[in-house]
């Protein structure tokens, strides 16, 4: 053991104590809570876990989530697939403006947007609906989206294009069935980060829904300003938010940096 | 070598339809806003460069801008080497990798709301772990609410706790990349550890340390949730930063014309962010 493996450990540590934190409240009644400082629950309750899976104001908050993140991702794919692959294999009028403007997007902050797209989505009839957040949060997820999956794109050799061509695909079928398949896992981390972009994010989701498709995130925010002292179920709620993540990691833990650099590493 | 092919158009349209959509009608608005004076029922006046002005003149606006200067540069100056120390200490081989890179990840994949929610359950004055011990333990009188001090300290140390891993993930990956052959010249010279840095880990972490600190700098410049969420911009405005001051104006007091001058200065901001951005990005491409 060398000593320099000090920092490592000591930052995990610091890292997983608010982490550990939470897991702990979460199985505390709110007796306990309020009773006074405990490290270790004293008696163990799944109460919180009950009242989040039984109570439809709850698990409907991680029914909007997952319905609004998914859309996006497929959205996000579907429009990002051919883009990123004129970006890596062509060059034609504006490519470069377009990259540009393109990565303006995904540094903007959400914050200016907040009100506009509030106006934009009632305008056109989409306020409070699944979509609406899935569109907004395209804003940020489709530069994002090109932006990795040229950089994955960029490290195919052309020649496999070449080559495919000479075997008689016609352009659909060599994007198909040869280029596709050749970079799946880059698809895969693109996936993984356009779904994590858009779970993490609170403020678009929460200018944009009003009740029918309000996000988890918005359901913890409401009960942590207005019922007062419910902390029980809102340690159990995060713990619930973290679990997609925690699940994922592992599969993906060699591209965060990639994906967290628009595939730039 | 690309091939020239205007066709490209027709792959990039989608995403062009899409993104416009979302950037340049808002965008668009907030100009007109920028301009305009509203009293409601839909009723605006022309008001020329009024907003401009009165901003570029506001205490509140500089106050504002002030702590996010602050804000940003401090959690740059604690990130950034702190980052790389960590991850010049990890482990390059074996089965602990994994282990590090999955359990430092854990942090980025949270959703910022829940951040801000798990530290503020973790610095409660009374039964948070971080409050109980620095209050009953210590004896140091720590209230994030009523403390101005206490308050940055924590929202430092939650952005800290939530983004150096980012940092530490990209120095590592810029590590790594460096051939052993490197090492063994070095070794070779009887160059000391510090000379091993400076001469060569340093310079091959240059690229992925301006993407981190690009990355990092706008993030931060950005950051509401977490802070909304853990201090609501209080005790009174002292963790107010830009984005909280921007949605107190829009959507608390519907002060359109200030918001909308505000959101263009932020964007000025995010368009010169970018553009260093890209052109690092691409200048070994030409």
């Amino acid at each position: 053991m060398k000593i320099r493996a000090i920092v490592p450990i000591a930052y995990i540590l610091f890292l997983m104590l608010p982490i550990y934190w939470l897991v702990s409240m979460s199985f505390k009644t709110t007796n306990e809570i309020l009773g006074g400082f405990s490290l270790f629950p004293q008696s163990w309750t799944f109460e919180n876990y009950m009242t989040i899976f039984t109570d439809p104001t709850w698990y409907s908050g991680y029914f909007n989530s997952i319905i609004y993140v998914s859309l996006n991702t497929v959205i996000s794919l579907t429009v990002a697939l051919p883009a990123a692959y004129a970006f890596s294999r062509y060059r034609f009028m504006g490519d470069k403006h377009l990259f540009f403007w393109l990565l303006t997007n995904r540094m903007a902050p959400a914050a200016v947007f907040a009100l506009p797209f509030f106006q934009l989505y009632s305008a056109v009839g989409l306020f409070d609906t699944h979509l609406a957040v899935a569109l907004a949060h395209a804003l940020f997820n489709i530069p994002l989206a090109v932006w990795i999956l040229e950089g994955f794109m960029s490290s195919v050799p052309k020649e496999l294009d070449e080559t495919a061509y000479v075997d008689g695909h016609s352009f659909p079928s060599f994007f198909i069935k040869v280029f596709i398949p050749a970079i799946k896992s880059g698809i895969g981390v693109t996936a993984f980060f356009c779904f994590m972009f858009s779970w993490v994010e609170l403020l678009l989701a929460k200018t944009l829904t009003s009740v029918a498709a309000k996000p988890i995130a918005a359901v913890m925010t409401k009960t942590s300003s207005s019922a007062g002292f419910e902390l029980g179920l809102l340690a159990a709620a995060g713990v619930l938010t973290i679990i997609p993540g925690a699940i994922v990691i592992y599969f993906v833990r060699n591209y965060i940096a990639k994906g967290f650099a628009l595939g730039r590493v | 070598m690309k091939t020239i092919n205007q066709k490209g158009w027709f792959f990039v349209a989608p995403v062009v339809i899409l993104v416009a959509f979302n950037a340049l009608i808002p965008l668009m608005t907030v100009v007109n806003y920028s301009v305009q004076e509203t009293f409601g029922n839909n009723l605006f006046l022309w008001q020329g460069l009024d907003w401009f002005q009165n901003l570029l003149r506001s205490d509140r606006f500089y106050g504002a801008l002030g702590r996010q200067a602050l804000f940003t540069s401090t959690i740059l100056l604690i990130e950034i080497p702190l980052g790389v120390a960590i991850a010049l200490a990890m482990p390059r081989k074996g089965i602990w990798v994994p282990v590090c890179l999955v359990l430092m990840s854990l942090p980025l994949l949270i959703p910022w709301n829940v951040v801000g929610a798990m530290w503020n359950i973790f610095t409660l004055p009374d039964i948070g772990l971080a409050g109980y011990f620095l209050n009953s333990v210590l004896g140091i009188n720590y209230d994030m609410t009523q403390d101005p001090f206490a308050a940055w300290t924590t929202i430092i140390i939650m952005d800290v706790w939530h983004w150096t891993s980012l940092v530490v993930l990209l120095s590592y990956a810029g590590i790594i990349s460096i051939p052993d052959p490197y090492y063994q010249a070095a070794k070779i010279d009887g160059a000391s550890g510090w000379a091993v840095f400076w001469f060569i880990q340093l310079p091959k972490m240059k690229r992925v340390l301006t993407i981190a600190v690009l990355l990092r700098f706008m993030d931060s410049f950005n950051i509401y949730t977490e802070p909304f969420v853990l201090t609501g911009g209080g005790p009174g405005n002292a963790t107010t930063l830009l984005s909280i001051d921007l949605v107190k104006t829009a959507l608390g007091q519907f002060d359109l014309g200030p918001a909308a001058a505000m959101s263009l200065i932020y964007f000025a901001v995010t368009l010169l962010v970018s553009w260093i951005f890209y052109s690092y990005m691409t200048k070994d491409e030409e």
